[in-house]
């Protein structure tokens, strides 16, 4: 008792000092409530994290030619590439080895693949020099310099060595170079020929296009939440339900429906014409093109605008609007200086939906963009699923996730985040 | 809690034994073939899965993701779970799986049903059988269609019509990928047969494709699908379009929609089966059993009745015979019929898996120009 006044600590009811006893049943309380969601958490990072982080660490690994030519990247490093001249007898004899080892591992063609992306011919050169290399008895068949250059005159070309010095790090910095339109070359850095510049071009196309809509989405979809909120319960239940109809419905079926409508020989071009507002040969183009994406993204968003809107406008009592007018606003005073305001939160919540959602989407500017209204996302499922370039998809990926985050962020600096609401 | 705790491991546990015993029960009678839908699918629907699940009572499940079999067989080998047994592909995607060791080699004359009159399958597939992994089975073309309505007298009868905006005016319909497209328009700019891929090769070569498909931009719906052309002809958005021979066959005799094809610069190319590397015994052993019995002679022929596909057996040719619901002669639709086939362009594999990466990049990039 004394020493336990001279320390002034106070004890539970078991002799455990009090702190200790609170912090542990604290403790407990937290790892419960731990448990609980752990079904969840380790959800999110088995099924969601992890597949994101290892397809964007695809971005930056290049392991595959070190693995396949091991003693080629080795024996590589002393030749200077810049030098203009052809490796020595060692760097064959070193790729005479492994191209056997490849072949009989049937890998060869998969880097082949590889730095076929970044210099056309490397995949045949592989594959023919597999295919003869799998007889060769490397200790004695030399010297490989000459035999490898009749098999393929691209062996005696310093362009395909240096393609292969250049990318034969564990690490490369070459997807994401590519990515922005740029390729690694034995000199560092180099932009990528004019013809062949396409990425930076479809990730500001992307950028616009997806603002457009955006914007495009506030125009149409505030005066509906608008009515949305004041009508009298039953009108609103209707028209929630023809808002909410569309959104229901097969995002195929609500994009393959604007390409009736909107083709040059479609219903609203039909109408035009019959209505002698254009000629029968002046029909116009609405798809396609930039407007065709547009139109029918605008469309496939807007519930996504409206909804945040409507829940927001909900909680604005109409009497501050009567307060207003009855203090002398006009009806647009009234509007623009004590409503509007009020329901900034709402446009914010919805913008930042929409946009989000319209940066990433791939199917309805491959149905009906054409050439003119694809977006980067349509190149990036070309790399993954035609060109087989998983590095370069990745590395477009990253820039994407990266972009809207910076986005994000500029938006939480100017509106701020909390302004954000999706209700109440 | 602990009751609760229990009732989630309960449920979890009897979920993943159900799944087990699914999975276990999928493995004896259930295989999962991979194609690529519509009217094709239906096709190997009638002409092989249903006399096969009626031989051997075997459920087929059909996967329709043919167009993205490379880069999913990549993934599922990866991820070390095959779940596909036999896969439809073309002749160049099957080339680049057997390449990289992901389908499994087939030796014809041990695995393939020889010919009715006993030659084996090995020569009466001939040169059909560009790849150790590959069972051809069909031969199929790119080619245009027109609206008969749209040309006037004169209807086209050369693949250069497509670049003559002049004689023929109004949109016409090219897929958005540089294969096919940079052969016609050398084709039309002078190029020989034979010297084209020599041509394309080069940077002027490349630049002279262009330069021709350069005349005719404003003119053309790119697409993306083999379904849009069939489509934007139906719906007279386009005077003539490219797809495959088969779509447009369906689109002018089933449909009858005012159309006619050209054959002139058609493309030809193979379309087949492998089977993935990898499958346990006891589904490989399967999968090959379907095989054998879904490339003999007479299903070959079969399939011939449901769309206008050649069949890759030589011996499957003279027992083509009428289409089952329409009653026509399906012999005159084939892309190897010899009046067709005369005008035919053979797509160069090698070439293309090349330059396919290096060319698309420029495509695209003049696209956007």
């Amino acid at each position: 008792m004394v020493s336990n006044s001279s320390t002034n600590v106070l004890l539970s009811a078991d002799g455990t000092p009090l702190k200790k006893s609170l912090n542990r049943s604290l403790r407990q309380q937290k790892m419960r409530a731990l448990l609980l969601i752990a079904p969840l958490l380790i959800f999110i990072l088995v099924a969601f994290i992890m597949p994101i982080v290892s397809m964007l660490s695809r971005s930056v690994e290049n392991d595959l030619v070190g693995q396949t030519l091991p003693l080629t990247v080795q024996s590589i490093q002393s030749w200077d590439a810049l030098s203009g001249e052809l490796p020595d007898e060692p760097v064959y004899r070193a790729f005479a080895q492994d191209i056997q080892n490849a072949a009989k591992a049937k890998v060869h063609t998969k880097v082949g693949l590889r730095l076929n992306y970044e210099k056309s011919g490397i995949a045949s050169l592989f594959k023919k020099t597999a295919r003869k290399a799998k007889k060769w008895d490397i200790e004695n068949d030399g010297p490989f310099k000459e035999k490898l250059t009749k098999v393929h005159k691209g062996w005696g070309e310093v362009e395909v060595w240096q393609t292969i010095k250049t990318h034969s790090p564990t690490y490369t910095s070459g997807y994401f170079l590519n990515a922005v339109d740029m390729r690694k070359t034995v000199q560092g850095a180099e932009w990528q020929p004019e013809d062949k510049t396409i990425l930076i071009k479809l990730f500001q196309r992307t950028l616009v296009m997806s603002l457009i809509i955006t914007f495009s989405c506030i125009i149409l979809g505030y005066p509906v939440a608008w009515l949305l909120a004041n009508l009298p319960m039953r009108q609103a239940n209707l028209l929630m339900i023809l808002v909410l109809l569309p959104f229901w419905t097969s995002l195929l079926v609500r994009t393959s429906a604007w390409k009736v409508m909107l083709q040059q020989q479609g219903v609203i071009n039909d109408v035009l014409v019959q209505l002698s507002l254009i000629s029968n040969e002046g029909r116009l183009i609405m798809i396609n093109n930039e407007i065709g994406t547009i139109v029918a993204m605008t469309h496939i968003l807007l519930p996504f605008m409206i909804l945040p809107m409507y829940s927001v406008m909900q909680t604005i009592p109409p009497s501050y609007l009567r307060a207003a007018k009855s203090l002398g606003a006009t009806n647009w005073t009234a509007f623009w200086r004590v409503y509007f305001p009020q329901s900034v939160p709402g446009i914010g919540a919805g913008s930042i939906l929409v946009f989000i959602l319209a940066i990433g989407y791939y199917i309805t500017p491959e149905i009906v963009g054409g050439t003119k209204g694809v977006f980067i996302s349509n190149r990036i499922a070309y790399h993954i699923l035609k060109s087989l370039n998983w590095g370069l998809a990745a590395a477009l990926g990253t820039i994407l996730l990266v972009a809207v985050l910076i986005l994000y962020w500029t938006y939480d600096k100017i509106v701020g985040i909390d302004n954000v609401k999706l209700g109440g | 809690m602990k009751n609760f705790t229990k009732t989630i491991l309960t449920t979890a546990s009897a979920a993943l034994i159900s799944g087990a015993a699914f999975a276990g029960s999928h493995m004896a009678m259930e295989m999962t073939i991979v194609s690529w839908g519509g009217a094709y699918s239906k096709s190997q629907l009638k002409a092989y899965h249903e006399p096969y699940s009626a031989k051997t009572g075997v459920t087929i499940l059909n996967d329709d993701s043919s167009s993205t079999a490379v880069a999913q067989l990549r993934a599922m080998n990866e991820a070390k779970n095959i779940t596909w047994d036999v896969v439809d592909v073309e002749a160049a995607p099957a080339m680049q799986l057997c390449d990289e060791g992901l389908a499994m080699e087939i030796d014809p004359d041990t695995m393939l049903a020889a010919a009715p009159d006993g030659t084996p399958a090995s020569e009466d597939f001939g040169d059909m059988l560009v790849s150790p992994c590959f069972i051809p089975q069909i031969v199929y073309s790119t080619t245009f269609g027109y609206r008969t309505d749209l040309v006037g007298d004169t209807p086209p009868t050369s693949v250069c019509a497509v670049f003559d905006t002049k004689t023929y005016p109004g949109k016409r319909s090219l897929f958005s990928v540089p294969i096919n497209q940079m052969e016609w328009a050398l084709l039309c700019d002078g190029v020989d047969k034979a010297d084209i891929y020599d041509v394309l090769e080069t940077e002027e070569g490349q630049d002279q494709a262009l330069a021709k498909l350069d005349t005719i931009k404003d003119d053309v719906i790119w697409v993306s699908s083999g379904s849009d052309t069939p489509q934007l002809l139906a719906d007279g958005e386009v005077i003539m379009g490219a797809t495959y021979n088969g779509r447009l066959f369906s689109l002018i005799e089933e449909q009858k929609q005012p159309v006619a094809m050209i054959w002139d610069g058609q493309v030809m190319d193979l379309d087949g089966w492998i089977i993935p590397a990898g499958l346990s015994p006891e589904r490989q052993a399967r999968a090959l059993d379907y095989i054998m019995f879904a490339t003999d002679t007479q299903r070959l022929a079969d399939q011939a009745k449901y769309i206008s596909y050649g069949p890759a057996r030589a011996s499957s040719a003279p027992l083509v015979g009428k289409h089952a619901d329409l009653g026509i002669d399906m012999g005159p639709h084939m892309p190897t019929a010899p009046e067709n086939l005369s005008r035919a362009f053979l797509m160069n594999y090698d070439f293309w898996a090349d330059y396919r990466d290096d060319l698309d990049a420029k495509f695209q990039a003049w696209l956007a120009k």
